[in-house]
């Protein structure tokens, strides 16, 4: 399933960073990489940025950039 | 013997404590600077220690080198030509990970490399153990505890880079990043090439090169064809079918694999040397947030900072203001008691300290805003605001941090316009000071007043309103149309860390307000200056003016005239004559200040432009106030009233009623204030954008793009207005 779906207070295990290649470098570089376990921690008031914690830090990412990135391993 | 010199960069993420570790170690001896040809702020500090004289440049925080943002591009040049002798990297205990990845470019590069492992007692008590000998025995790199804001390590991270540099044994080559087989083979066949067509075609390490171009560098490709055309070209195409190869292989470019690889090395190295002991670690930060972002809470929070900081900005700021313009004024009347009457007189009353004291009177505003900024920073603060304003912000096509500059156009666009500083892509920046000026400055009030009292009585805060309604509106389409034209495809991912909240260091807010406010002074200063010399000598000259009366001449008539009657006269009778007189001497000289005026060059120019203006309904005497706003927009008002005769007091119905003698409709007032509202920057503004985007071209753009958006908004609203039977 794609990260942005995932709902405040889950985590899951990227599977696949898609999207251009640009945005995909970007992400990737910020530590999104394969097999890291990221935890929603807040959608922002307005829906849109979301919040999540990866490595022990926090980083907010636009939930149309979300949607290029695929999770498995939901709990 | 001379001291021997070193140079020290220091390299790091954002938040990882870097520029705390700056200031402990330069102290205020800092000299802020802005990178050449970029805005992005160049840190550099000298000092000497043990017989050397060190020299440590603070490079832009960056998550990596990867050259796609503008910081990136700069830190990455500055180690590729200026070679420093040692790069001190800030690594932050608490994210390691994260911190190695630019780490282990930095080592790709081949430069003599230092760990600061910074702030480790602060990950310690969340539960994380970092193993710093391990850490240096794995990467072959020596590494230093410090605490930067408790001043730790600082001395021992000195000797360290200095016995580095001295040292003769090149970095190690070993101990670092190794690629899958694949791309092993990929690196080592292109650098062979590389080495055996041209050797040394760039001065940099040949398997960084090789690496680099198999990642598709775009500026390393373009380094390489520009040192050796012929040569460099048949590299590219030997690095692109091995790029397509590596493609085929790993259904994925190799710059992805090579940073999913680069990570995969980090991890190997972070599970060697980091031991985690508590799961779920206790966060006073996580907290914070739970009430500043919070889903209801959030926004009302939000909307009390800015008005706070709006408040200590232009309400708090108003008290020095006015004490820095009394100031002025003082200067003023002394240099007119002291100087004699003539052309220098005039230059230095009315140009130069009406000039410079225009500007300096911004100085209080300017240090608040930034001190509150600086405060929203350093607690991080300035990135929860991004992260609630950016779906706002999103639909113009703008980062969520270009909202407080765009809010702070409301009261001037100078601190505005700095305030874009913040934004970390270059295009958002340049997009964002653009839109800006459309929001209507406290400066334009003034005129607003005047005309809208004049014109539109009762419903003149109606008019207002609906003014900044249309610079807002105004400023959300350019922002769409340039994000979609000129700006375009820079909408950089908002991909932002929301780093813990801190307590912010007074030494650190103070730095950092000091040196924006000083940039401010010294760059500002300059241009104004010249700027407003030139304003006045337009409005001053020629001196030579063939009056219609002889002005000189009625004006010691009725002095002499008020002078030689009292003797027969009574008290009160004399006293009257007196006033009289004085009434007439004031009539006199405001009649040929406007004879002045309008013989002028900027006169001249006015009715000059005056067709320019014809078809906005404003006449020339509307043109004139108009082009002398430029170097203030409440001197709008002061032209309009020495052009019109009504006096130079502050009295509003007298200029108002002279407006409407003069023919001035309401509707020829409405487009004048639209006028107003949208065309050219005032001076001070203009230099802003000029140094903020770091070139003229910017800055003539924006000057010509917003006054052909306030032509045509004037024209249609003239015009249409006419057709609609108003007048």
């Amino acid at each position: 399933m794609l990260l942005s779906e995932l709902k405040q207070g889950q985590t899951a295990t990227i599977v696949r960073v898609g999207g251009s290649s640009l945005l995909r470098r970007r992400i990737q570089e910020m530590g999104l990489v394969k097999g890291t376990d990221l935890y929603v921690e807040k959608y922002a008031p307005l829906k849109d940025p979301m919040e999540l914690v990866l490595k022990g830090f926090h980083i907010s990412l636009r939930v149309e950039e979300a949607a290029h990135i695929v999770v498995e391993n939901l709990r | 013997m001379p001291p021997k010199h070193l140079t020290i960069a220091l390299a790091g993420n954002p938040n990882s404590g870097k520029t705390t570790i700056f200031n402990n170690l330069t102290g205020t001896r800092q000299k802020v600077g802005n990178w050449p040809g970029v805005t992005v702020e160049k840190k550099e500090g000298h000092i000497s220690r043990s017989g050397y004289d060190l020299a440590i440049v603070d490079l832009p925080g960056t998550y990596s080198l990867t050259p796609f943002s503008i910081e990136e591009v700069v830190a990455r040049n500055f180690l590729l030509d200026e070679r420093p002798d040692v790069v001190i990297v800030i690594i932050d205990a608490s994210n390691l990970e994260r911190s190695l990845y630019l780490a282990t470019q930095i080592r790709e590069l081949d430069c003599k490399t230092l760990f600061a492992l910074n702030m480790a007692d602060m990950a310690r008590s969340r539960g994380m153990k970092i193993d710093g000998r391990k850490l240096s025995e794995l990467l072959d790199v020596p590494v230093v505890f410090t605490v930067g804001n408790r001043n730790e390590g600082m001395d021992e991270l000195l000797d360290q880079a200095i016995r580095l540099a001295e040292s003769t044994t090149p970095p190690a080559r070993t101990r670092r990043v190794n690629y899958s087989k694949d791309i092993e083979e990929a690196i080592g066949r292109l650098k062979h090439y590389m080495e055996s067509t041209t050797d040394g075609l760039l001065p940099y390490p040949p398997r960084w090169v090789a690496t680099k171009l198999l990642e598709d560098d775009k500026i390393v490709k373009e380094r390489l064809v520009a040192a050796a055309p012929q040569a460099g070209r048949t590299i590219l195409q030997a690095s692109q079918a091995l790029r397509k190869h590596l493609t085929d292989r790993f259904d994925e470019e190799p710059q992805i694999v090579m940073t999913d690889e680069r990570y995969g090395f980090i991890a190997g190295v972070v599970r060697e040397v980091q031991t985690s002991t508590t799961q779920e670690r206790v966060d006073i930060s996580r907290s914070i947030d739970l009430v500043l972002t919070h889903r209801f809470f959030g926004f009302p929070i939000f909307i009390f900072f800015i008005w706070a900081m709006f408040q200590l900005t232009f309400t708090l700021g108003e008290y020095p203001v006015k004490w820095i313009e009394a100031a002025v004024d003082l200067a003023a009347g002394a240099a007119e008691v002291v100087l004699p009457a003539g052309i220098l007189k005039s230059l230095v009353v009315d140009g130069v300290i009406a000039g410079v004291g225009s500007v300096i009177k911004f100085m209080p505003n300017i240090l608040i805003l930034f001190f509150c900024i600086a405060l929203f920073e350093d607690t991080g603060y300035m990135a929860r605001s991004a992260f609630l304003m950016d779906r706002i912000m999103h639909l113009i096509g703008l980062h969520g941090k270009s909202f407080i500059p765009m809010l702070m156009g409301f009261g001037c666009n100078v601190p505005a316009i700095m305030a874009a500083r913040t934004l970390e892509s270059e295009k958002d920046r340049i997009l964002t000071i653009l839109i800006t000026p459309f929001m209507s400055c406290s400066a334009k009030l003034p005129v607003y007043v005047v005309l809208a009292g004049a014109f539109f009585g009762a419903r003149a805060g109606t008019v207002i309103f609906g003014l900044y309604l249309l610079g807002i509106v105004l400023s959300i389409i350019t922002g769409r149309i340039f994000r979609s034209t000129l700006l375009k495809g820079a909408d950089a991912p908002f991909v932002m860390e929301l780093p813990p909240y801190r307590m912010p260091m007074a030494k650190s807010l103070m730095i950092h307000m000091w040196d924006r406010s000083n940039l401010f002074l010294r760059k500002m200063g300059t241009i104004i200056l010249l700027g407003s010399v030139i304003i006045w000598a337009l409005s001053s000259f020629p001196r030579d003016v063939a009056y219609t009366r002889d002005y000189t001449a009625e004006i010691r008539q009725a002095t002499d005239a008020a002078e030689s009657r009292p003797a027969m006269a009574g008290d009160a009778e004399r006293r009257a004559i007196q006033e009289k007189s004085e009434q007439i001497v004031a009539e006199l000289r405001r009649m040929e200040k406007t004879e002045l005026t309008q013989e002028s060059y900027i006169g001249r120019l006015g009715r000059f432009v005056a067709p320019v203006f014809a078809p906005l309904g404003i006449d020339w005497r509307g043109g004139v106030s108009l082009l002398s706003g430029f170097v203030a927009k409440e001197i709008v008002v002061s032209t309009l009233g020495v052009l019109h005769a009504a006096g130079e007091s502050t009295e509003e119905g007298a200029l108002g009623k002279a407006l409407a003698a003069s023919g001035m409709t309401p509707l020829a007032a409405l487009s004048m204030m639209v006028f107003v509202l949208l065309y050219l920057p005032c001076l001070a503004t203009t230099a802003a954008i000029r140094r903020e985007t770091g070139s003229y071209r910017w800055m003539l753009f924006s000057i010509g793009y917003s006054t052909s958006v306030a032509w045509v908004m004037a024209f249609l609203v003239y015009q249409f207005g006419r057709l609609l039977g108003f007048s």
